[in-house]
Parts: structure tokens; C-alpha cells; sequence
């Protein structure tokens, strides 16, 4: 149900090559083969009414209101369910169909609560459109007879209501979890006029299954399924196409009002990331936008004991330069820096990386993306020349084995994982190789082929011994390596990986992967069909991250699956915008575009478009920022967006770090953690208050519209303007299309995009230019872009974080479907009724040794901390092995975790920490010093509004 | 100094991932390159400054060959 109408087809389009012709109405037509009738006819500009088909689920054929009729052929088939085929001749419209459609929709009526004036979905509703369409005029059944009028609402899900009274029984919504979700969460309970839609075994909605991913509330037709803001606001009279900031998927939503008050955010059916599909985040947790917590006036302080003061966005952009400015000619042009986060839009991080190197005059520029995906962009750049996924996700529509490591698709990047879903349900195999029993694992009608149940911190040792079986059984793509791959590389490499200690005998005991899992798995790897590897972070928070990446390269190019559909390398990204933060010249050593700053010619053309001379020197990388911030040479930070006081690790490095430095300017939505150690607060602007473009895990470059003025009055891109500016370096940009064109110009990959191109084309893949004017969903096809793929040795060094009788269970993390990241905007939604606390996971044997029953406080010790959290006893981790996700601050997570880091891109090792777990009563000292310190910060929050009170 | 102790560290890192290379030369001009290209002006001064701090001495032998064989390119300009 949408309030901007988007063509319904009725079914899905048919993907047949092959077309026939026939006749509608009189009106000549022509299909692919396959095409229903209805869709047919609707492609014709025919509406044909129904009520239980819709075009995002296959044609049922059970509410028969789309009856038609074919000439010489008997009776009225139902138009959704029969193909069209050469030379027929279809009536959708006649007296005897009308009737026939009025009868069904007279029985539907009649056991329907009339109250449509004051129903929700007035105005929004299939069945009363169709009442219309059918020309319904009277009901002879009266509600005396047995009807489901009086049935109970279910309000259980906090985002939308189920009210089976108004249910016609269509089963589209049980079709909507089980085919676009992958749930299977609904089922129609009992048969005839007893069946009812049930959640579960005729459970409320938050007991069953459900994942409120919304796509059954999509699908209804009527007002039986109904968004609760719809329901308080009243339904929406316009829409905005946005892009969801949250994950890596970049889902499309329509972005719908009333007046200027947002009711409801539905996913776009022409999003090429989500076709129409949501999950719980994007679809129902916006409600953060407009929080109470939101700072919408600028703030200063001199030091962090001081209460804060509301002032002028002039007065706080005027005193943030003033203090970089002094601290520069104090401490030297390296003293300051600047920290973006990948939640930001590609133009701001543009502009905050432009102010560090030509304002600031030095490179400590870098990204959140230093603490997720700094290895994927190292690695892919090493073995296959660019630093990005290889396909688009449609691509997974023709794999056959997919290679899941270190990710947890379900709960990380929930649309895409139902998109896997429906692959495997297809019949594609999957090997994960995880430490713990992701959801993927087993779901309905899926189940992995192989579960390689890998200790942690042991990737490369698997992967080179996946590598180590194809060499050595023959499985090798000899030709795509001898035509796309460096010979020299690929001899080297091949020798070896089939030493004799790279064999899965031998690295069994390290990995605790049984060598036969491992050899079948390999060999399903090689040769079953197209192979794609999808990876998350997993595979790049690790000492050896970046040897990882290259590790999963090499294995695509030596079984030849690359360059293709189905195939590919696939690192799923986290946050909305990792790819483009990334792409932005976000790093300390990159400019845009992945140039080098040692790189003259790169450096010569940014001088000169920027009109300055240009470091050439690497910068400092986040935690290179803090070590020099200790020793007394770093003293300024500008962050935006990025929460490093929650999101680093050793928690009380980083907060030493930022209160030895005299300027933190924070940039955010909310008094965020960092915040509270800043001097200056600039507020930020959502998503839904400002225009620009995300890039997605895909490389597709999507709009962000706005939808509603910035409640501060300021675009975060404006910010960083007026910052330049006050530090004397001037910007002058109208609009971030603007700024847009400025990449365009300067970076080959971007030549042909353009707000103009996005908004013709609806997205755009880069890399986008006169080769490639439509952008390209798959790279790689001929050639590498470096030229020939690069075969990369990928020796297993065992990380510095090892087990020990102190220490002797490893600690993992991860996150959750419900909550995002540090939990700044979902924590401040009704999503936290999923997941109000973090929860240790430890396996039944670890508790029983310890003592620790389910539910239990146990204190979690490592070399850098010691936090608390309660115990969740679960055969998910392997015994050894615990688990917790990380979104909120209290937990303190990041206490425990160490600096150890990626050799090549310092990508901290968060999910290897030795520790100790062990029944407690009372919190940590950490958690009591946090408290306190809060508890401090908010009140000196409180004396800036109350100072300032008229 | 605790930074330089985490410097040392990460440099045998990098040394770790190069010493797989059959090549000699190639692994400790990867090892200098790395470091040129990756490491602050900061980072690369401290460590070549303090080559004789005993917390050196757990020094990758790669790292020393490398700083040995690269240490104009290495020290960062005067600025
Ligand atoms: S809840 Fe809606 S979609 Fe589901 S059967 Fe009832 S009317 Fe159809
Ligand atoms: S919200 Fe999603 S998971 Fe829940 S019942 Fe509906 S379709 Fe299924
Ligand atoms: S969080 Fe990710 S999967 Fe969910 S709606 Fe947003 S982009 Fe899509
Ligand atoms: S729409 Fe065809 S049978 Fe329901």
C-alpha cells in the first residue's frame, strides 16, 4: 500500500527472451513468454482487478476476482495465473465477467467491518478500490451470519498493528515473508471460513519469528497490516525517493508525508539494491530524526569540565577555527586532523577530506571505514587493482555455491540476506566459515552444505588451505589464469600453497576445521558451478586482515570466478556509505579516487584544481592519531559523525588520547560519547535533512533527498564549508551537486556522474565514464583493472592475542539485525524491544566450568579491561569461544578490546581478544567511573539549556 | 616510550607478511615501501630515531635490512 502510486503489474516480470503477441481488449500486445495475462494487460494500460496478486510475489490465483476471457477457450481463467501466448484474444471487461467479479467481491464485503471513513488505509485500500472498480453496488449477506468482525487486534509489534477483522484471507502477506523475506514466519491457520493469518502457532507478531523486515505490511492490500504511524498520522499525501542511511545495502524508500510530518518510509519497487524490500531498520526505526536527545544549537566550551554554552553558528565555527589555528602555530601544521564517519553522504566527506589538505595543509584525514574495511581496500587493490566489490547483488541471482566468511548477512545486511535466502532456496549451495552458528546456517528450507567452524583469528590458515586442495587435486581454472592472471605471481603462489603445511591435515589443529569438512568444501568451491565469496568484517578485523582479503582474491581468480555473473568477490559493508567514504579520498595516504598522495601527477591535479600545494606525505590514521596525541604531538580532532569514544578499540586509550588533545570539534546528531569529551558541538543533520549521494556495498552511487529542513538549520556539508572558510581557505558550493561535478572532473572512475545522470538513470555503479556511460554493475570482464590479476603469498601469522591460562577463552563480536553500530539512532527507536542490553554468549561447557547460569552478571576481563554484561548460555559460540555485539556504550564492549591491528592498514583486531569471564555481582570500575562521568557530562549538557533560557 | 614499543610491533608485522616472498630483495624493498607509503613522517623518525632503544631489539630482522638499505627515502624531509 503506497500513497504515491507505482504501477502494480499484478506478477512479476517474466525473464523469457523469447516474446509472443496476442490481443487485449481489442489493443494488440507484445510479451515476453511467460508474462501473465494481468501483467500483460496492465503493460497494455488495462487494469484488470484483483485483490490476491501483486507483482513482487509469484501469482497465486485464489481470490478470483481477476477472472478474464479467452477466446475458444471455456470459462473465465484467472488472468494472474495463465501466461499469455501467441495469437490469443483476452475480454477482461464484459457483462458477464462484471457480474461474476461482483459476486466475489459481494462475499468479501459481507464479512468486512464497513467503518472505511474512519479506517486507516482509507483512501489507501485495495479492497475498497476494487468495491469501486467492480461496481459494487449492494451487499445481500447481512453481518447477522457468522463473520470475523469481532476478532482481536495484535499490537504486540511496536511498529504496525495486525487487525484480522479486516482480513480478506489473500495470503499475501504469508507469501511476502516467505518469498521476499525468507521467514516463514506466517501461516493461514485452518481451512474455509475458519482460516485466519497466524504469526507463528497463533502467537502474537513479537513472540513468533517475525523479524518486522515490514515486506507482509507491504503486501497487504487492506488495512489488516498497518503501519502504526499511519494509523496516528493518517496516510501520507507525498513521497520522496531516498537512500536508507544505515547499512551497506542502500535500500530505496519513498520517503512519504503528510504535510511536512514524515509518516512512513516505504521501500522503493525500483530500488536496484532492494526491489521493494526493507528491513526493521530502514523500514521502521527513523524515529531518532526527531528525538528529544537532537542538539540543534551549536555549543562551546573551554575545557571538558566546563559547562557547555549555546551560541551563534557563527560564534562556534569562528572559535573551532580560531583553536585550530592557534593550536597549528603552536604545535605545527600536523598538530590537527579531522575523522569522518561512513554514515556521512560522499560530499561531505569529499569536502571534510578538502579542508584537511588544503585548509589544515597536511593528510591526517581518515575514515571510520580505518576500523571495518581499511583491509578490503588494501587487498583487492593488491591482487585485482581497485578497491571495491567485484558485482552488483542481482549478480547472486546466477551463483550456484556461495562462500560466506566472516559475515552475517541476516543481521548485518538484512535485504541482501534475503535475496541469499531465496538464491538457496533456488538450490544454489552455501559453505559459511564462521566460529559461530550464524543464522544463515539453517533457515527454512536452507541449510548450509559445509559449516566451517574455524577458530578465530585462523582465516588465512583456511583459506590457504582451501587454496592448498585446488592446487593440489587439480582444480584449478588454468586457462582464465593463464589468459587474466600474471604468470610469475600465479607460479609462485601455486608452489606455495601446496607445501605440505599448508595442507588441511596439517592445519587442522590451528583452524579446528576437520580436513575432510575442509577438502569438500573446497571442491564444492571449484567445481560447483559459479562461485561467489561474500565477506564481512570477519575477514578484515584481524591482525592479518589484509592478508585475508588477498587470500579470498586469490581463490576467486584460481577457480576462474571472477569477471562474471554469479561469480565474484563480495566484501559486505557495514555502514551506508564505507564504499564511497572510502572512494572520497577519506584515507590518510589516498587522495580521491584511491591516488596516492606520494603519486605526483594525482597530486599536481588536485594542487591545482584546489589552487594549493599538496603534502606529500602520508597522515596519520586513527590510531596512529591517538598514540600521537599521547606522546604530545596531536592535539586537534574534527569529527563528523564518528563516535570514536564507543567505536575504537581500548576504550581507555581513546579517551586518554582525547583528553590530551586541547580542540575535539564533534559534529553529530547527539551528545554522542566523543561528544563528551569535546570542546566545540556543531549539530548534524539526518539523512532526511540534507541532499547528497551514498555509495553502497555494490559501488552504486544512490540519492539522498531531502525530505524535510535541517532542525539546526544547517546541512552538515554547509558546516564543513563555513569551517573552510573561517580558516581561510575558501569554499563556495550552492547545492552538493556541485560538489559532485568537482569529483566528477577530478577522478576518472567518476568522469560521467552527475545528480542529472543519477536522476535519469535512478543509480549509477561506478566505475562511470565514456567507457562505461551507464556505470558497471560487474568489473573485471576482460581484464583486471590492474591489467592482469596478481597472485599474492598469504603466509598465517598467528596473531599476538593469544589464549592463556589468564586468558583463556577468546572473545569474538558482531552485531545485530535490530540495532546498527554504536547504537546512536537505533537505540534511540522502538528497536530497542528487540535488544534493549548486550548479552555475553558462552557455550554451555565454559558456563558449567564457571559457574554461570543463562541470564547471570559475569565480569569479562582482558589485557586492555575489564567490563560486565549478563550471560547468554548458547551452543551458537563454540566452546572457547564468546560472543557479544557492541551497540551499547555501557557495555563497554571496547574496554576489552586490544590495539593489536592489521599489519598493512592498522584495521584493529576486534574480533580476537583473549579473555576471562566470570560470575560477578557489581559492575566494573570501568562501567562505575562511566556512569559518573555521563551523569556529569549530561548535566553540564543541561546548564547550556538552562543558561540560556530567555 | 610505549608508542615505540607498538611501532616495533607493527613494523615486524609487516615484516611478517613480506618474509613469505622467496625473493629477498623484493621482501625487504616491500617492507621500505610499505613503511614510506603507509607511516606518518612521525611514526617512520621515532623509529628510525630510536634504532638503539632496547625496545628495538625485537627489531624484524626485514625492518633493519630495510631501514638499512632505505633510510634516505625513509627519513622523512625537514619541515
Ligand atoms: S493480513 Fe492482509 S495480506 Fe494477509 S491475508 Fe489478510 S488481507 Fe491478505
Ligand atoms: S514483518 Fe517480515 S518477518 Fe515479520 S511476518 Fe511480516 S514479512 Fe514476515
Ligand atoms: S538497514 Fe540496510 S537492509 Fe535495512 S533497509 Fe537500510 S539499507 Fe536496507
Ligand atoms: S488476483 Fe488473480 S486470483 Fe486473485
Amino acid at each position: 500500500m503506497t500513497a504515491i502510486h507505482e504501477i502494480d503489474f499484478g506478477t512479476p516480470a517474466s525473464e523469457s527472451t523469447t516474446m509472443v503477441s496476442l490481443t487485449i481488449d481489442g489493443i494488440p500486445v507484445t510479451v515476453p513468454a511467460g508474462t501473465s495475462l494481468m501483467r500483460a494487460a496492465a503493460e497494455a494500460g488495462i487494469a484488470v482487478p484483483k485483490l490476491c496478486a501483486t507483482d513482487s510475489l509469484k501469482a497465486f490465483g485464489s481470490c478470483r476476482l481477476c477472472l478474464v476471457q479467452v477466446d475458444g477457450r471455456r470459462g473465465f481463467p484467472a488472468s494472474c495465473t495463465t501466461p499469455a501466448e501467441q495469437g490469443m484474444t483476452v475480454h477482461t471487461q464484459n457483462g458477464k465477467l462484471a457480474e461474476l467479479r461482483r459476486g466475489v467481491m459481494e462475499l468479501y464485503i459481507s464479512d468486512h467491518p464497513l467503518d472505511c471513513l474512519t479506517c486507516a488505509a482509507n483512501g489507501d485500500c485495495e479492497l475498497q478500490d476494487m468495491a469501486g472498480a467492480v461496481g459494487l453496488r449492494e451487499v445481500r449477506y447481512g453481518y447477522e451470519g457468522a463473520n470475523h468482525l469481532k476478532a482481536e487486534k495484535d499490537t504486540s509489534n511496536p511498529y504496525f498493528t495486525f487487525d484480522p477483522a479486516k482480513c480478506i484471507v489473500c495470503s499475501r502477506c504469508v507469501r511476502a515473508c516467505e518469498e521476499i523475506q525468507g521467514t516463514f514466519a506466517l501461516t493461514i491457520d485452518g481451512r474455509g471460513f475458519q482460516s485466519v493469518v497466524s504469526p507463528g502457532q497463533l502467537e502474537a507478531f513479537m513472540e513468533s519469528e517475525c523479524v518486522s523486515c515490514g515486506a507482509c505490511v507491504q503486501a497487504c492490500p487492506t488495512a489488516t497490516l498497518m503501519d502504526n504511524s499511519v494509523i496516528a498520522a493518517g496516510t501520507p499525501d507525498r513521497a520522496v525517493v531516498t537512500t536508507c542511511a544505515y547499512c551497506g545495502v542502500g535500500c530505496a524508500f519513498k520517503a512519504e508525508l503528510r504535510g511536512s510530518e514524515l509518516v512512513r518510509m516505504t521501500p522503493y519497487k525500483d530500488g536496484k539494491a532492494n526491489h521493494g524490500h526493507s528491513c526493521v531498520k530502514g523500514r521502521f526505526a527513523w524515529g531518532y530524526a526527531t528525538h528529544k536527545d537532537r542538539i540543534t544549537t551549536p555549543m562551546i566550551r573551554k575545557s571538558i569540565q566546563d559547562p557547555w554554552k549555546e551560541v551563534s553558528w557563527e560564534e562556534a565555527i569562528a572559535y573551532a577555527a580560531a583553536e585550530f589555528k592557534r593550536l597549528q602555530g603552536q604545535y605545527g601544521r600536523a598538530s590537527v586532523g579531522a575523522i569522518t564517519s561512513s554514515r556521512c553522504s560522499n560530499e561531505e566527506t569529499y569536502l571534510v577530506q578538502k579542508l584537511v589538505r588544503a585548509a589544515f595543509g597536511n593528510n591526517n584525514v581518515d575514515t571510520c571505514a580505518r576500523v571495518c574495511h581499511s583491509p578490503t581496500g588494501y587487498g583487492l587493490k593488491q591482487t585485482l587493482g581497485e578497491s571495491a566489490g567485484t558485482q552488483d547483488f542481482d549478480s547472486i541471482r546466477a551463483t550456484d555455491v556461495m562462500f560466506v566468511i566472516g559475515a552475517n548477512p541476516t543481521d548485518g545486511h538484512p535485504v541482501f540476506g534475503s535475496a541469499m535466502k531465496r538464491r538457496l532456496r533456488e538450490g544454489a549451495r552455501l559453505i559459511v566459515a564462521d566460529p559461530r552458528t550464524i543464522d544463515l546456517v539453517r533457515t527454512p528450507h536452507v541449510e548450509a552444505a559445509y559449516h566451517l567452524k574455524l577458530r578465530p583469528g585462523t582465516n588465512v590458515a583456511l583459506l590457504t588451505a582451501l587454496a592448498h586442495v585446488i592446487v593440489t587435486e587439480g582444480l584449478v581454472a588454468e586457462t582464465f589464469v593463464r589468459e587474466r592472471c600474471e604468470g610469475p605471481s600465479f607460479a609462485q603462489w601455486r608452489e606455495f600453497v601446496a607445501r605440505p603445511e599448508h595442507s588441511p591435515e596439517a592445519t587442522e589443529a590451528v583452524t579446528g576445521v576437520p580436513a575432510a569438512e575442509l577438502r569438500g568444501a573446497a571442491r564444492l568451491f571449484a567445481t560447483g558451478g559459479n562461485a561467489a565469496i561474500y565477506y564481512g568484517l570477519g575477514v578484515t578485523e584481524h591482525s592479518q586482515g589484509s592478508t585475508s582479503v588477498m587470500a579470498i582474491a586469490n581463490l576467486a581468480m584460481a577457480t576462474g570466478n571472477i569477471g562474471r555473473e554469479g561469480v565474484g568477490v563480495n566484501p559486505l559493508r557495514g555502514q551506508n556509505n564505507v564504499q564511497g567514504s572510502c572512494d572520497m579520498g577519506s584515507f590518510p595516504h589516498e587522495l580521491p579516487g584511491y591516488r596516492h598522495v606520494l603519486d605526483e601527477g594525482p597530486r599536481a591535479l588536485f594542487g591545482q584544481a584546489w589552487g594549493v600545494e599538496l603534502e606529500p606525505e602520508p597522515g596519520l590514521r586513527i590510531p596512529n592519531m591517538f598514540d600521537a596525541a599521547l606522546e604530545g604531538s596531536f592535539k586537534g580532532l574534527y569529527l563528523e559523525g564518528e563516535d570514536i569514544a564507543q567505536s575504537d578499540p581500548n576504550t581507555q586509550h581513546v579517551t586518554a588520547a582525547l583528553e590530551a588533545m586541547e580542540c575535539i570539534v564533534v559534529q553529530d546528531l547527539f551528545l554522542n560519547e566523543t561528544a563528551k569529551f569535546a570542546h566545540v558541538f556543531l549539530p548534524g543533520s539526518s539523512f532526511l535533512e540534507k541532499d547528497g549521494t551514498f555509495t553502497n556495498a555494490e559501488r552504486r552511487i544512490s540519492r539522498v533527498r531531502k525530505v524535510m529542513p535541517p532542525l539546526a538549520g544547517k546541512e552538515d556539508w554547509q558546516v564543513t564549508m563555513d569551517l573552510s572558510n573561517a580558516l581561510g581557505y575558501p569554499m563556495h558550493y550552492a547545492h552538493p551537486s556541485e560538489i559532485m561535478d568537482e569529483i566528477a572532473r577530478l577522478t576518472p572512475t567518476f568522469h560521467g556522474v552527475s545528480y542529472d545522470r543519477i536522476d535519469e538513470l535512478g543509480s549509477i555503479q561506478w566505475p562511470c565514464n565514456d567507457e562505461h556511460p551507464t556505470g558497471t554493475p560487474v568489473m573485471h570482464q576482460q581484464e583486471f583493472v590492474r591489467g592482469k590479476g596478481r597472485f599474492m603469498l598469504t603466509e598465517y601469522v598467528a596473531t599476538e592475542e593469544r589464549v592463556n591460562s589468564r586468558f583463556p577463552l577468546i572473545l569474538t563480536t558482531g552485531r545485530i539485525l535490530s540495532q546498527y553500530n554504536v547504537g546512536a539512532q537505533t537505540r534511540r527507536t522502538a528497536n530497542v524491544e528487540w535488544h534493549e542490553e548486550d548479552r555475553l554468549e558462552i557455550h554451555p561447557h565454559d558456563a558449567e566450568d564457571r559457574g554461570i547460569k543463562d541470564g547471570d552478571w559475569v565480569g569479562i576481563v582482558s589485557r586492555a579491561g575489564e567490563t560486565t554484561l549478563r550471560a547468554r548460555v548458547t551452543e551458537r559460540v563454540q566452546p572457547g569461544v564468546v560472543y557479544t555485539t557492541f551497540h551499547h556504550p555501557e557495555s563497554g564492549a571496547n574496554v576489552i578490546t586490544t590495539e593489536n591491528s592489521d599489519w598493512a592498514t592498522n584495521c584493529p583486531e576486534y574480533k580476537v581478544t583473549a579473555v576471562q569471564v566470570t560470575p560477578v555481582f557489581g559492575t566494573s570500575e570501568w562501567q562505575a567511573r562511566f556512569r559518573q562521568f555521563t551523569k556529569e557530562q549530561l548535566s553540564l549538557l543541561a546548564q547550556a539549556h538552562w543558561e540560556s533560557r530567555p | 616510550m610505549k608508542s615505540l614499543a607498538h611501532l616495533v610491533q607493527m613494523a615486524n608485522q609487516i615484516a611478517a607478511f613480506h618474509a613469505a616472498l622467496p625473493d629477498h630483495t623484493e621482501a625487504v624493498n616491500g617492507v621500505a615501501a610499505h613503511l614510506r607509503r603507509f607511516w606518518e613522517p612521525r611514526m617512520r623518525a621515532t623509529l628510525l630515531d630510536h634504532l638503539d632503544d632496547p625496545a628495538c631489539a625485537a627489531l624484524h630482522p626485514l625492518v633493519r635490512e630495510a631501514i638499512d638499505t632505505h633510510a634516505d627515502d625513509l627519513r622523512p624531509a625537514p619541515r
